[in-house]
């Protein structure tokens, strides 16, 4: 494996790494920073002063209800950043685990573990999102719940794989006939082999999972008012379209920026990490 | 029928029936029945037992789900709670929007994407390669939603080309026309067709490049064929094979797409019709509407499977001689 | 005594060299090859992995990656090859000049049924129509003497054996009757009953036709029977030439020496060690300024290290077949 110390300097020479990582860090930052300080508290509701242009109070002007755009967005990050860690928190908490499951074990659980998850796949995800609020009624939980479900399969699928083709090479052979278990194969050799994989993903899904959740917050379905949320303000902004189109704008830049940051680390991330670059030095 | 269809066939048949005892089980497991989650909170227990028996929830499950299986096949499907019609009928006025703007996104993503990719592959790492890479990571990063917005506020606020929305049908008679409704469709499509081409581009372009650095290639090339007489004649159809499986997942992202575009335009199709159905607690509408687009993109990933086995003469023989 | 006016040879290549990028930058994979080959002589090369014997190959169709960087002279039956724009190159090859790969499977287009394959090159070059183009493949393929060649004409590559494989690959190198037959270690991944075979149709076709072969392998014993004269290679450069029956009889290079030492033989006492040459083949970019094999030879000396070795000539007769040389100045020590 590659030293930690070439693979940082190899990072930072890949433009799609630095740059998506500057934009996600800066993402992390509104988030973690919104929690402590907003330039306007995102309740403010001031309406003599609604859908203001650009001023030197306010920015990026006011929506319908005079609140803030800026802070709006400032806060909004929480939310996107929220639905993120915790959606693929569900895909690597339980997919992987299955995934490695299926991998070591093979035979029927494996082919088990298989079917179902390409029977998830063959099922439109927002579509079960969309039920599943319809059922218990919509909200932040109930959509990253949504959200999460459909990374299980994902997860399950690529760490089997990638687990499969660990297995299936001369040093787990060499570590099984010294008469290490399964589970500790696992531990100690598949899962720091496949982690480069694992996190390269978990990047892509981070994204999927922003934009999810912001088709299901303009639809009405995700988060709630007054917790801001970057999907809900393009609803918002839909309606006042004639009066304000540049309300429109900003959300949705937001969320590409995020997102178009997310793909960017995770294409670096997939260069950087795999040893194929490695053993060209 | 070949073998290999008969396989699929049997494969499709079986994820359709798994597919719907899941949507059932669904909404079974609802808080509470389905009669109250029908009628919210403040519903009184006589409209609840009313209800109750309305949707026929003294029956037990197996009972419901054979008749609704049944007269799913047959086409009798039950009233929507709502608009008090079959819902067969509502999906099939549906239809006629939605489908049409599937098709023509489809279209446009498979037109634009195989020429992008297969462009950008020729030209590898130099310009032209770049610029479609970079456009197409913008194409990734925009919410379709987000992209629909600017284009009615560029198109119909400010151009004034089209309207902002609403679709006015295919005949005159209702005061539209196929020209019209093509006006009206053409926006949504390009914004549902937006993300799937940045994605299907680049699978192409991969595909390409893969198929490029095969050996068959450079003994084509030995036997004097020149680039472009190699990309046309040998790696085209091998590097279809992974795009047609992206393109088979595609159709799946495009209908629940749909479901956002349309409320996007205020278009009478299916996905608003499901839309409608949540805000109105309208489970049997919810329930059938699910059932037909899981049905349709089984078929569609069934039609590809099989498709597959017609390219790839390897999956035809199925192991055997 | 006046000398006959030598016929002008089928394939003369001068000092060949081919640079190449990689990770760490430019790296000089052919150092001047040189080589002659007069119509209907077949030639072998042999040398480990990494010598560049396949890069020859390469560099003669013209086939290397386009950043390579090529120079030096290969004329073919009088045509300059290097430098020449690629719509001619495309007329030659397959035409005048053939090539054989390594791996049968993956060289076949697994969606496309084999006369189709054969067919390419007959239609591309003799602009012959289809149902012309695939009645001359059934000829061919019955001349490699494919069994069933009839019924096997719609199969696809997968349906065949790895032998029945590299027979489609001959007919198809066969199609147009070139004058030059490059064979990149054909045998190689067959079986050893189906290897000897497929050498000899190969032998025998190119007797039959008059073709020029160059064979490429790391086989010595392969070279024996095959061809007229062999050459070794060693880190991009050729180190020993000589006529197949001489270079078996007496080496002169210190690797070819060792090469032939490394030969596991039957007979050998029990619990004789294998003979190795020590040490391994330097990396492209880390090629020494002198000979590339010095690190490794038992008898270089300080000025080896620095010096690039030159072509020496150890008998020649009249006749360019039967001339030794080889790049070692202290050849006569082994």
């Amino acid at each position: 494996m590659p030293g930690k110390h070439s693979v940082w300097r190899r990072a930072l020479r890949h433009p799609s790494f630095v740059a998506g990582g500057a934009m996600v860090l800066l993402l992390v930052l509104c988030a973690v920073l919104s929690q402590f300080w907003s330039p306007y508290p995102v309740g403010d509701i001031d309406i003599p002063n609604k859908l203001a242009s650009p001023s030197a109070a306010h920015w990026l002007g006011t929506d319908s209800l005079g609140r803030d755009i800026g802070a709006l967005l400032w806060v909004g990050s929480q939310n996107s950043l929220l639905v993120g860690f915790i959606a693929v928190g569900i895909g690597l908490g339980v997919g992987v685990p299955l995934g490695l499951l299926a991998s070591a074990r093979r035979g029927w659980v494996e082919e088990v573990i298989m079917r179902v998850s390409d029977f998830t796949f063959a099922f439109p995800a927002l579509l079960l999102a969309i039920m599943l609020t319809a059922i218990y009624g919509p909200g932040l939980v109930v959509s990253i719940v949504a959200i999460g479900i459909f990374n299980i399969p994902v997860f399950a699928r690529i760490s089997r794989g990638a687990a499969n083709a660990v297995w299936s090479r001369d040093f787990t052979a060499a570590a099984r006939s010294a008469g290490q278990g399964p589970l500790a194969i696992t531990w100690v050799h598949v899962l720091p082999n496949i982690a480069s994989v694992l996190i390269v993903q978990a990047t892509i899904q981070f994204a999927i999972a922003i934009l999810a959740e912001a088709a299901l917050s303009y639809l009405g379905l995700g988060t709630q008012p007054p917790q801001p949320s970057w999907g809900r303000m393009l609803n918002e902004a839909q309606s006042q379209m004639f009066q304000a189109p540049m309300l429109a704008v900003y959300p949705g830049a937001a969320i590409a920026l995020a997102v178009l940051g997310l793909n960017l680390l995770g294409d670096g991330l997939r260069d950087v990490l795999d040893p194929r670059w490695a053993r060209q030095r | 029928m070949p073998l290999f269809v008969l396989r699929r066939l049997l494969s499709f048949i079986l994820t359709l029936l798994a597919t719907s005892v899941v949507v059932f089980a669904v909404l079974e497991l609802l808080p509470g029945n389905a009669a109250q989650v029908v009628l919210g909170e403040t519903a009184t227990a006589e409209s609840i037992a009313a209800m109750e028996d309305k949707l026929g929830l003294n029956q037990p499950a197996s009972t419901r789900y054979l008749n609704w299986m049944f007269g799913m096949l047959q086409g009798q499907t039950g009233l929507s709670i709502s608009y008090d019609t079959p819902t067969a009928q509502l999906m099939a006025e549906r239809m006629q929007v939605t489908l049409p703007l599937a098709v023509m996104a489809m279209g446009l993503t498979v037109a634009l994407a195989l020429a992008l990719g297969i462009y950008a592959a020729s030209q590898q790492n130099k310009v032209g390669d770049v610029g479609v890479m970079t456009l197409s990571q913008l194409g990734l990063a925009v919410p379709n939603f987000w992209l629909a917005i600017l284009l009615i506020l560029l198109f119909a606020v400010h151009l004034e080309w089209v309207s902002a929305g609403g679709f006015p049908g295919w005949s005159e008679d209702d005061g539209g026309g196929v020209v019209e409704a093509f006006k009206a469709l053409v926006l949504p499509a390009i914004a549902l067709a937006a993300v799937q081409t940045a994605i299907l581009t680049r699978v192409t372009r991969s595909a390409v490049l893969d198929t490029l650095r095969e050996d068959f290639v450079r003994t084509a090339r030995a036997k004097g064929l020149s680039r472009r007489q190699v990309l046309w004649a040998h790696v085209l159809r091998n590097a279809m094979i992974p795009v047609l499986t992206v393109m088979g997942l595609q159709f799946g992202n495009l209908i629940t797409s749909a479901i956002v575009i349309e409320n996007v335009f205020v278009l009478p199709g299916i996905g608003r019709l499901i839309f409608q159905a949540i805000a109105n607690r309208d489970l049997i509408v919810v329930r059938d509407v699910v059932m037909l687009l899981a049905a349709l993109v089984i078929l569609i990933n069934f039609c590809i499977d099989v498709l597959y086995a017609w390219i790839d003469p390897r999956l035809k023989v199925d192991h055997a001689g | 005594m006046t000398d006959m006016p030598k016929p002008s040879p089928l394939l003369q290549v001068t000092d060949l060299r081919v640079t190449l990028p990689t990770a760490r930058g430019w790296a000089q994979a052919l150092r001047g090859v040189s080589l002659r080959m007069e119509r209907g002589q077949t030639i072998g090369l042999i040398g480990e992995s990494g010598c560049g014997k396949s890069l020859t190959a390469l560099a003669l169709m013209g086939l290397l990656p386009e950043r390579a960087q090529v120079s030096g002279s290969v004329v073919l039956q009088g045509q300059e090859l290097v430098g020449m724009p690629e719509p001619q190159l495309c007329r030659l090859r397959g035409a005048r000049m053939a090539m054989i790969f390594q791996e049968p499977m993956t060289a076949l287009n697994p969606l496309q049924p084999i006369w189709k394959q054969i067919a390419e090159p007959l239609r591309l070059h003799q602009h012959m129509g289809v149902s012309v183009a695939k009645a001359r493949a059934l000829q061919l393929l019955e001349r490699v003497q494919l069994p069933r060649a009839r019924e096997r004409l719609e199969a696809y590559p997968h349906q065949l054996s790895g032998g029945q494989r590299q027979r489609v690959m001959i007919s198809m190198a066969l199609a147009c009757s070139p004058d030059l037959l490059i064979a990149d270690e054909p045998t190689t991944a067959l079986d050893v009953t189906v290897q000897k075979e497929v050498l000899a149709l190969i032998k025998q076709l190119v007797n039959e036709d008059g073709m020029g072969l160059l064979l490429i392998s790391h086989d010595l014993g392969l070279m024996q029977d095959q061809v007229d004269r062999v050459m070794v290679m060693y880190g991009g450069s050729v180190v020993e030439s000589s006529a197949t029956p001489a270079l078996f009889a007496h080496r002169a290079h210190p690797y070819t020496r060792g090469l032939f030492a490394a030969r596991p033989r039957l007979g050998l006492a029990r619990g004789t060690r294998l003979t190795t040459i020590p040490g391994s083949v330097p990396e492209l970019m880390d090629m020494p300024a002198g000979c590339a094999f010095a690190d490794r030879c038992e008898w270089a000396v300080a000025d080896c290290h620095l010096t690039p070795p030159q072509a020496e000539t150890i008998e020649c007769r009249p006749a360019s077949e039967l001339t030794h040389t080889v790049t070692c100045p202290r050849w006569r020590l082994t």
